[in-house]
């Protein structure tokens, strides 16, 4: 195999033949399948499927949370299976902004610190974290909510927080899992046209849902069942025409 | 540089976040230094007030005292120093001044009568140059004069105590005071010594013409004295000591396997041995204070073990945005750092205080020395100790796996 060449046709992210297996007592729980997948530039992307399809174990392996038990995973292109400790936290500095699920924000901080932290490991300097945080959490809509703490927003505003903090740094990609599935619909969709946005903006943006409706969002949705690809689809619309 | 203040700033913010528990957890540094701080502090305080008295005896002078062996004992004779030693040191000894026989008369017990008030002093008989050495003299009126003692004069020479035990007018001299049933005339009142240790009161001193002492004592045998004398030249010391011994065994016909029947004893070598005996004691205590120490980092160890645990989800949370193994492992490092320098200066203050409390409670204290070393090495043993027992915490924090610690319920 060949390294991917880094233009701007190629693959921002090229997974080949990734399986991801976990041993539960005497059973091998196969997570994920023989996985090919390749996601380029400015791309818009849903991963859907039934619970326990793959869907978090995939975007793990791609936001560099977690390794696959075999295959290659090509980010940028390097090679991240041969990427140390340090390189790897490098990239899910720079290069990936990870919206979770639960939206996993530091309790003790506030907005503000929270959408800073990233930037703390890049080695910004003060003033300038607190410009770039209080300009990401604007974007999102909470330029008046920077000193307040996680348990005093709404799961809505926490969405919005996490994402700012995905946000901040500029990545390369924006992932985020399950974007919509602690928000009533209204806020849902609010969520929905903050990534449309995003995308309209430039970035890369992939998301785990198993709502249709948000679904179809994406320009391109890729189905899992059982931890394989059953389907990829592509929307012949443009994004803006 | 940034990433150090910013691991300091995550450690001090997760103090910050537990507070009660932070001062629950460093509670043993704290106790380990404040003890540290306030026993040194009181030792070497009473090293320094010890030291100070002691050095008013004069550190070039020596007492020779009788001393009973056992040897001389079960051989039924009697260890004494007389008039005639005295005599043999001041003719056959050089290098030496103001050697004066101390007779002691009464050590605290002799009874002094003023009108109708009676006190118990230290009734000392000795010879005019006792006040030459600098350390007691007449603050009022005179000492002893030499036609004092050749007339055998039945006149004191008080301390101030006396007169205040006696409830004698503040310039006593020309009063009349009652010991061993006569009349002594007070002719001076001595300098202030203060108390020793809190206890001896050094003031309470009376002392009478050496010759009047000895008619006062009885005639029948040669007085038993101590002789004090003060040496020329410190640097001396050992050759006069030397000399002393010399002429003292011949003056007593002593056989060369006889122990000498008479103690020299230099006021310097008092406090040198005084000191390092509280120098002993000062580092078993610190040595003690060590293990508490040490006890008090495995305290540490064991809250932040606990701790990591709990923040297992944050530790995942801070490595999913970029925080390296090396940036987690400095934030806690810090973390058991800042909390034993912070246990540590709580400690320093809060044994400084009771230290200084000490030294108001006891008056034999002149005041508490806390000396820098003390200070420097408690802060630079309590940090090493939080460095050390932060280790394992930090280096569990830092290899929990970002999957992991974000799975971590
Ligand atoms: N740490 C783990 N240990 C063992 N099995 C695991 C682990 N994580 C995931 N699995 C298994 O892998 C499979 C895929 O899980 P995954 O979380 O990726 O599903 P999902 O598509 O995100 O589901 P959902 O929509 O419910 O979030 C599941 O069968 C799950 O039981
Ligand atoms: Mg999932």
């Amino acid at each position: 195999m060949s390294a991917v060449p880094a233009m701007d046709t190629a693959p921002l992210l090229e997974l080949r033949g990734i399986n991801k297996r976990y041993r539960m007592g005497d059973a091998v729980v196969h997570a994920l399948q023989d996985v090919d997948l390749s996601i380029v530039r400015n791309e818009y992307v849903a991963f859907i499927g039934p619970s326990g399809s793959g869907k978090t174990t995939l975007m793990n392996i791609v936001g560099c949370l977690d390794r696959p038990s075999a295959g290659t995973y090509f980010l940028n292109g390097k090679n991240v299976e041969e990427l140390d400790d340090t390189q790897l936290a490098r990239i899910r500095n720079r290069e990936i902004g990870f919206v979770f699920q639960n939206f996993n924000l530091l309790g003790r901080a506030d907005a503000l610190h929270n959408v800073m932290q990233p930037l703390v490991y890049r080695g910004t300097p003060l003033r300038e974290r607190r410009r770039m945080a209080s300009a990401a959490l604007d974007r999102v809509g909470l330029g008046n909510r920077l000193d307040h703490l996680p348990n005093q927003l709404s799961g809505g505003q926490r969405q919005r927080v996490a994402i700012a903090r995905a946000l901040v740094g500029s990545p390369s990609i924006l992932l985020a899992d399950e974007p919509t599935g602690n928000l009533d619909s209204s806020t849902a969709r609010e969520i929905m046209a903050m990534f449309a946005a995003l995308h309209e903006a430039g970035n890369t943006v992939v998301l785990v849902t198993h709502d249709a409706e948000v679904a179809a969002h994406a320009h391109r949705t890729v189905t899992l069942r059982d931890g394989r690809v059953i389907s990829d689809t592509r929307r012949a619309v443009p994004a803006a025409a | 540089m940034t990433r150090l203040l910013e691991a300091l700033r995550a450690a001090w913010g997760a103090i910050r976040a537990h507070l009660l528990r932070a001062a629950l957890t460093v509670l043993g540094m704290v106790i380990g230094v404040a003890a540290v701080i306030v026993v040194v502090a009181v030792l070497q305080g009473f090293a320094h007030t010890i030291t100070a008295q002691f050095k008013s005896l004069g550190s070039n002078g020596l007492i020779i005292m009788p001393y009973q062996s056992r040897e001389a004992a079960l051989a039924g004779r009697q260890a004494r120093l007389t008039p005639d030693d005295l005599i043999a040191i001041r003719q056959q000894v050089r290098d030496i001044r103001d050697v004066v026989p101390v007779l002691p008369m009464a050590r605290f017990s002799g009874e002094v009568r003023y009108g109708n008030r009676s006190t118990a002093s230290s009734i000392t008989a000795t010879t005019p140059a006792f006040a030459q050495g600098g350390v007691q003299y007449p603050a009022q009126g005179r000492f002893i004069v030499p036609g004092d003692d050749a007339t055998r004069r039945p006149v004191a020479v008080i301390g101030a105590a006396v007169i205040k035990n006696l409830g004698l007018p503040a310039h006593p001299e020309g009063h009349y005071i009652q010991m061993f049933g006569g009349w002594f005339k007070v002719v001076g009142v001595l300098n202030k010594l203060g108390t020793l240790l809190g206890v001896i009161d050094q003031d309470n001193q009376i002392y009478i013409p050496f010759q009047t002492g000895v008619s006062l004592s009885g005639r029948s045998t040669p007085p038993e004295i101590i002789i004090q004398l003060q040496v020329a030249r410190a640097q001396n010391l050992a050759q006069v000591e030397a000399r002393i011994t010399q002429v003292l065994r011949r003056q007593h016909h002593l056989l060369p396997a006889q122990e000498n029947d008479f103690k020299i004893q230099s006021s310097g070598e008092l406090i040198k041995a005084l000191t390092k005996v509280f120098d002993i004691i000062t580092l078993v205590v610190a040595g003690i204070v060590g293990i508490a120490l040490l006890v008090g980092g495995v305290g540490i160890m064991n809250v932040l073990l606990v701790s990591v645990t709990e923040r297992t989800r944050e530790i995942g949370i801070q490595k999913s945005l970029g925080a390296t193994r090396g940036d987690i492992l400095l934030q806690f490092i810090l973390e058991a750092l800042l909390l034993s320098v912070l246990g540590a200066l709580i400690g320093l203050l809060l044994g400084w205080g009771l230290a200084l409390l000490v030294a108001h409670l006891v008056p034999a204290l002149s005041g508490a020395v806390v000396p820098g070393w003390v200070v420097v090495l408690a802060l630079g043993f309590t940090a090493t100790v939080g460095l050390v027992f932060g280790i394992a915490p930090a280096a569990k924090a830092a290899a929990l796996d970002p999957i992991d610690a974000l799975r971590y319920e």
